[in-house]
């Protein structure tokens, strides 16, 4: 069983909900760091790796993978501000950015 | 904003006063945005001691008073790091809080020399700015996460870790309520033109007030309520609720052409306005993704734009022939 576990962790397909989360199963180390940052219960503890469980709950914040030692975890994070982003289109700006005296 | 931390310890206490109460007030409303600072440094609370935790949280007055007032009875250091005046959310997104800051503040702090341990507890919500390896690597010390919320620190520090519900973010009755004073702020001018409006023409002027004070109100109260997923087609469900009730008081018991016409133009108009106004609560929301949010701009902005504009033809129209007689 050992062996087929050895080959299950290369081929273990990465996970990708809906949104920007895509989730690397085989470069888990089981650290738990993702258990504790995410608001959303995104993750579940496993036995030898986490499991990613409510994918379409993430908001992308970001913090599992600024906190993950092992890159497991990739999320294109960002501002979820309708009002920040419709500025940033009028602006023809790229980038969307929390205003000065926005976001408290 | 220079960061001028306190290289000093700054006393503080678990217990809030009177000034507190009124700065709170005030940011609650939406004044002074950026003046709601302590100052940055490293507080004692209580009288801590070599071993006492040391718990992080950001500049904001709101992020500092409820850190404080959540430890009432313990000792322990508090690590205030300089987020320009904003709060733990949005600063960590905006990397204020952020690895770069805590290690700066750990040394300006001299925190290495003040306590024995090499522990610090950070709000979960700061994860987003953080990295804990960074923060290992660049001074020794361990970052565990604490609790979403300041008022479960205490169990989180008798336990010793949080529990499921800890981490979860939520979003209550309450933290939805305090949106409403600063929302309205942002749409004052709107509000005064509705004003102005009200006494040219007072019954269109006041339901387009009436209506976006009670969206701006209603809707966050109501959000868990009203049906659908996107908060823009929730919010022009209660656009449509609260424009029937104008409607029926036209239309009621009977109307003419040019009743009808009106009334139909004003669902088009005000429907639309308040899902836009809910749209623009995504912001506050702790479940909007910028995936999600792209989405449903994409999808009800055109939708709300050709409610308008035809509401605006229709309204036209409408104006035009009861002043051209042919209505
Ligand atoms: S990005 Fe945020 S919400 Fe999404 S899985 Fe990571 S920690 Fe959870
Ligand atoms: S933080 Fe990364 S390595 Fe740690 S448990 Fe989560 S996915 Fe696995």
């Amino acid at each position: 069983m050992m062996e087929i576990g050895v080959l299950d962790l290369e081929q273990l397909p990465t996970i990708k909900p809906i949104n920007t989360l895509v989730f690397h199963p085989g470069r888990c180390v089981n650290c738990g760091m993702c258990l504790q940052v995410c608001p959303h219960r995104v993750f579940t503890p496993g036995e030898r790796r986490v499991r990613m469980v409510n994918g379409a709950d993430c908001m992308e914040c970001g913090a599992c993978q600024k906190n993950c030692p092992a890159n497991a975890i990739e999320v294109d994070s960002g501002v979820g501000c309708a009002s920040a982003m419709i500025i940033a289109a009028l602006k023809g700006r790229d980038e969307v950015k929390c205003g000065e005296d926005c976001c408290r | 904003m220079s960061s001028d931390y306190a290289s000093d310890l700054l006393p503080t206490v678990a217990r809030l006063g009177k000034e507190e109460r009124r700065d709170h007030a005030k940011a609650r409303l939406g004044f002074d945005r950026m003046g709601h600072r302590v100052r940055p440094g490293l507080y004692t609370l209580g009288s801590p001691n070599r071993e006492s935790k040391v718990l992080v949280t950001a500049n904001y007055t709101l992020s500092f008073d409820a850190l404080r007032s959540a430890l009432v009875g313990r000792d322990a250091f508090l690590l205030v790091l300089d987020t320009q005046g904003i709060n733990v959310w949005c600063a960590a997104g905006k990397g204020t809080f952020g690895t770069d800051e805590l290690l700066k503040a750990i040394e300006a702090t001299l925190l290495a020399e003040r306590v024995e341990h090499r522990d610090l507890i950070l709000p979960q919500l700061s994860a987003p700015g953080v990295s804990a390896k960074a923060v290992k690597e660049g001074s020794g010390f361990t970052v565990k996460y604490g609790p979403v919320r300041a008022e479960d620190l205490p169990e989180y520090l008798d336990i010793g870790e949080c529990t499921e519900d800890m981490r979860r973010a939520r979003f209550d009755l309450r933290d939805r309520m305090v949106l409403a004073p600063v929302e309205m702020r942002n749409y004052r001018w709107g509000l005064i033109l509705m004003l102005l409006a009200a006494v040219l023409i007072p019954f269109y002027g006041l339901m387009a007030m009436i209506l976006t004070l009670g969206g701006l109100f209603l809707f966050p109260v109501l959000l868990p309520y009203l049906p659908g997923k996107a908060l823009s087609f929730k919010g022009m469900v209660l656009g449509a609720l609260l424009v029937t009730p104008f409607a029926l008081f036209q239309t009621f018991p009977t109307a003419d052409l040019v009743t009808v016409i009106a009334v139909v133009a004003e669902y088009l108009l005000l429907v639309p306005w308040i899902g836009y106004l809910a749209l623009n609560f995504t912001g506050s929301t702790p479940f909007a993704s910028r995936t999600g949010v792209k989405k449903e701009i994409f999808t009800y902005i055109p939708i709300m734009a050709i409610m308008s504009v035809s509401g605006a033809f229709l309204s036209a129209f409408g104006a035009l022939g009861v002043v051209g007689g042919w209505l």
